[in-house]
Formats: structure tokens, C-alpha cells, sequence
């Protein structure tokens, strides 16, 4: 917004040279990535490619090592920038929902607009009911996230984000702690949204979707970015060798197994991990 | 598989079942308890001990004073104390889990020292060695006030820590949500993670509430006045009067009165929580 005076289009989301690291352990090695306006982006990889870290850089869930992320123009990574700011345009869903226990569906979605946009009652009451609409959980408005199924509850999480009117929605394995037949839902969810021109940055195993919804599909291993391109590219016709290995593994798990014989421990240890989530 | 079969179906030769062993081991307990309780019976010398103990005309003096003065100011000590100790308990709790090192090496001091310390040392250090030590300086509220102070010590220790492990209970992704909505640290503690902390910790606090409960008897090495008596007290005042025990009978039973309906809200506060958390 402050430097947007050019008529050059901002990308809504954009990275610069990321890198991140836990202690000794680089996770992600030099990050470049726009996302425009509008654009639903799939980020996916094998457990371990620092794709769920992207994620979380970018609304700085996790603080960068060196490097910068734009979210609509402003500097996310720049010292003086006001996260708490920041963070009210970027939506985020969760593998683990996080809903908060303690309070109904409805106050989920209330308390963070009237404490964090200072909406007053009524108007928050009215953005969280028109949101449940939108997610179709009406019916449990006044229920407890505890009395709800899992897609249920993800996809209040998604209300809950969109209640705060954001610019970009960042999903993070939003679909992986669910049981298969609830998957569903969410997908169903999360199309509309792309439908709807929302811009989406989502870190995901759900192929079928990632080919049907995405625009671009990102393929991430060992920290950096592999390949970036159209699904119809990336999944359907990789030029990699490491994103067709990752692919038939996540298409076939049965496949990885003979190959895991054939190439030893390094390749076993890394598919276990990305089979579990590989519904 | 078969083979097992065929062995357990196998009448075993010697001895007895399994049944019939566990029939035996609790009969031997039933007859050891009503052993126990004849010989308690018999070796007691019930006369006396009704004499010493179950007074029913001195029991009956003690009433009202009992539960308007010295309950009520068992009550009164307990609360303040409670109070006061929640309030420095939290403040120790946050301390403790500060990204400040300063802070959290004063809180785990003031842990470790007040947790390992007996109540009625810090009774007496309170009562005698503060006032001697800063001539003039009056503790607010008398009595009451030192009371409140020694206790809320006492108990803040183990507050502390006792809500720390709460908040440290709180799935980080609670305030991992809360910050990407866009609360600040401070806003998404006390909006999300401290009121869920509070629940799980409210058995424990209230466990804490009933040993405060009993350690207010400590009051009586304060030295107090008359009317500052609380049950312990009173019920040794007045046993040393008559020279007899009943009245120490009496007010042990007003504290029963109050820890044991307190100890089955525990319960109940546990199962809930049980219930609540997933």
C-alpha cells in the first residue's frame, strides 16, 4: 500500500532470497515466490522441505533468518512494521484447527473482531453468522468446538479467518489431521473461496485438488524451490526428477515401498514421513 | 495357538483355581479389619474417652462464639491469604515464563525458597523478625493483614508454579492462532491462553485452598488478641480452661465441615475438567 503509488501491479504475496534455520538446521535456503491478486498457489513436497516454514514466514509465525516477505506491498520482515497489523490482512488455517475451547463457534469468530478490529457487538455478531453461512455451519453456532467433527471444525477455523476480512488466506495442511471421508468438506470450502477470487497460499498432499483449484503448483524439497509452474506442468508432466519421485511415491505408496528397498535407508526414512499425511 | 488351549483346558492337578485364591486373599482382609476394629474397641477405655472428648454440655458452650468468631475468622485468614497468594502466584507464574532472564531467575528463587521453607517459620519471620527488623513499618491490617501476608507467601509458591504448568498446558497452537488473527502477545495471554489455563488449573487452586485452610492455625504464633481467635486457637483456649479435650473435638470437626465438602468440589471440578478437555 505505501510504496503502491506506481501503477506497476504488487504482487499480493512476495518473497525475496528466504532463508530460515532452526538452530544448525537450514530449513529453507534461499526462497524466491510471488503470488499475485487472486492466485490460489499449492505449495507441496516431501515432510521436511521447509514448505510448512514458508508458510509460516510469511505472516512471521516464524521469523526469518535473512530475507524479505511482502504481503500487499508492506514489508512483513522489516523491523519497524506492526505485525499485530500485518497479521489482520493474512488469514491463516491450521492442521490442528486451534479453535479456542473455551468459547462457543459463534464466539470464535466474535472475539477476535471485536478485541483485535474493535467491531462492536452487533456488527461482529453479523460478520460471524454471514461467515458461518458461508462455511454452512449455521446450525452450530452456539455449539463448542469439542462437540464438533474435525471438518466441522476446520471449517469454522476458516470462518473464523475470514470473519477478519483478510486480503490472502495461508493454509497450512489444512486437510491432513482429518479422517478421509471429512476431507471433503474443507476442499469444497476452500474451492469456493478460490472461486471467489480470494489469493490462497496453501501447503498441501491433496493432489486432485492441487490440479483442479491451483493456478501455479509449487514443489519444494531440501529448503528451496524445485519447480513452480501450472498443475497441468508441475504434477502432470514434472521436469524433475526429485518431483516425480516425490509424486509417485504420494500417488502409490505401495510403489515407494519396493523402491525404498531398492534405495536404502535415506529414501525410507523421508517416505514414511510423507506417506502418513497422503490420504 | 491350539497347544494353549489344550493346556488351560487342562484341570490343574494340585492346589487351588485362581478364583479361589482371590476368594481367600479377601476373606483374610475382611477378617483382618474386623480384627483391627475389635481390638480398638476393646482396648479403648470408652468412659474416659468420652469423658476427655464428647462432652455434650461443654460442646454446647462453645456455640455460637465457635462459627461466628473462630470459624469465621479461620475463613476470614484463609481467604485473604488465598487472595493475596493467587494474585502474587500469578505475577510469579508470569515472571517464571518471561523471555526476561532477570525475571525468571527472581521468580524461580522466590520458588524455591518459599516452597522449601515450613509455613510456621514464615509465620514467625512474618509476626516478629519484620517489625523488628524495620522499627515503625506497620503491616496494613493488623492481624489480618500479617496473616494475609504470611499465607499469601506461603501459598504463592506453589501457585506459581501450579499455573505455570497450566499455561505451559496450553497448546501452543492457541496462541499461534490467536497472533495470526493479529492479538498481540499480551492480548492473546489474557483473551485465549490464561482463561484456559485457569480452568485446568482451578482443582489444584482449590486443593491449595484447603491446605491453606488448615495452615491458618498457624495465626495462633502471632500472638492474638481475643477476638482474633481462629478455630485452632479457640478450641486450645478453651481446652486448657475446662482441662478438657472436647473443645478440640469441636473444632476439628468445623474444619471438616468446610475441607470435605471443599475436597468433593475437587472431585467434581477434576471430572469436569476431564470431561472438558477434548
Amino acid at each position: 500500500m505505501s510504496d503502491g503509488t506506481k501503477d506497476t501491479v504488487v504482487p499480493e504475496i512476495e518473497v525475496r532470497d528466504l532463508y530460515k534455520s532452526f538452530g544448525d538446521n537450514e530449513v529453507l535456503r534461499g526462497i524466491d515466490l510471488e503470488i499475485g491478486q487472486g492466485e490460489v498457489v499449492c505449495v507441496i513436497g516431501p515432510s521436511g522441505s521447509g514448505k510448512s516454514t514458508l508458510l509460516r514466514c510469511v505472516n512471521l509465525l516464524e521469523e526469518p533468518t535473512k530475507g524479505q516477505v511482502f504481503v500487499g506491498g508492506t514489508e512483513v520482515t522489516h523491523p519497524d512494521v506492526d505485525i499485530d497489523a500485518v497479521r489482520r490482512r493474512i488469514g491463516m488455517v491450521f492442521q490442528q484447527f486451534n479453535l479456542f475451547p473455551h468459547l462457543t463457534v459463534t464466539e470464535n469468530l466474535t472475539l477476535p473482531q471485536r478485541r483485535v478490529l474493535k467491531r462492536d457487538k452487533t456488527e461482529a455478531a453479523r460478520v460471524a453468522a454471514e461467515n458461518l453461512e458461508r462455511v454452512g455451519l449455521t446450525e452450530k453456532a452456539t455449539s463448542y468446538p469439542s462437540s464438533l467433527s474435525g471438518g466441522q471444525q476446520q471449517r469454522v477455523a476458516i470462518a473464523r479467518a475470514l470473519a477478519m476480512g483478510p486480503e490472502v488466506m495461508l493454509f497450512d495442511e489444512p486437510t491432513s489431521a482429518l479422517d478421509p471421508e471429512l476431507v471433503g468438506d474443507v476442499l469444497a470450502v476452500m474451492r469456493r473461496l478460490a472461486n471467489e477470487g480470494m489469493t490462497m497460499m496453501v501447503v498441501t498432499h491433496e493432489m486432485t485438488f492441487a490440479r483442479e483449484v491451483a493456478d501455479r503448483v509449487v514443489f519444494m524439497d531440501g529448503g528451496v524451490i524445485v519447480e513452480d509452474g501450472p498443475p497441468a506442468q508441475v504434477i502432470t508432466n514434472p521436469s524433475h526428477e526429485r518431483t516425480r519421485h516425490f509424486l509417485s511415491r504420494l500417488l502409490d505408496p505401495a510403489m515407494a515401498e519396493v523402491e525404498e528397498v531398492a534405495e536404502g535407508e535415506t529414501v525410507a526414512e523421508v517416505s514414511d514421513r510423507t506417506n502418513g499425511p497422503a490420504d | 495357538m491350539t497347544e494353549v488351549t489344550d493346556r488351560q483346558v487342562q484341570p490343574r492337578k494340585q492346589g487351588l483355581t485362581r478364583r479361589q485364591k482371590r476368594a481367600l486373599s479377601r476373606g483374610a482382609q475382611y477378617a483382618l479389619f474386623v480384627a483391627a476394629v475389635v481390638a480398638f474397641a476393646v482396648s479403648a477405655d470408652w468412659d474416659r474417652l468420652q469423658n476427655q472428648f464428647a462432652q455434650a454440655d461443654l460442646a454446647q458452650q462453645m456455640f455460637p462464639d465457635i462459627i461466628t468468631l473462630a470459624l469465621k475468622n479461620t475463613v476470614l485468614y484463609t481467604l485473604s491469604g488465598f487472595v493475596f497468594g493467587l494474585v502474587l502466584g500469578m505475577v510469579v507464574a508470569l515472571m517464571r515464563l518471561s523471555s526476561v532472564g532477570p525475571y525468571r531467575w527472581v521468580a524461580g528463587i522466590y520458588i524455591e525458597i518459599f516452597r522449601g521453607l515450613p509455613a510456621l517459620l514464615i509465620f514467625i519471620f512474618v509476626g516478629v523478625a519484620v517489625p523488628l527488623a524495620f522499627p515503625g513499618t506497620e503491616i496494613p491490617g493488623g492481624t489480618y493483614g500479617k496473616v494475609a501476608l504470611a499465607l499469601g507467601l506461603v501459598s504463592a509458591a506453589y501457585m506459581a508454579e501450579t499455573i505455570r504448568a497450566g499455561i505451559q498446558a496450553v497448546p501452543k497452537g492457541q496462541l499461534e492462532a490467536a497472533r495470526s488473527l493479529g492479538f498481540s502477545h499480551a492480548r492473546a495471554m489474557v483473551s485465549i491462553v490464561i482463561p484456559q489455563a485457569f480452568r485446568i488449573v482451578i482443582p489444584p487452586l482449590t486443593n491449595e485452598l484447603v491446605l491453606l485452610f488448615k495452615d491458618s492455625s498457624l495465626v495462633l504464633f502471632l500472638g492474638v488478641t481475643l477476638e482474633e481467635r481462629e478455630l485452632a486457637k479457640y478450641g486450645r483456649d478453651l481446652a486448657s480452661q475446662t482441662a478438657n479435650s472436647t473443645p478440640i473435638l469441636v473444632a476439628g470437626l468445623c474444619y471438616l465441615l468446610v475441607t470435605v465438602p471443599l475436597g468433593f468440589v475437587v472431585r467434581r471440578l477434576e471430572t469436569k475438567a476431564g470431561e472438558a478437555t477434548r
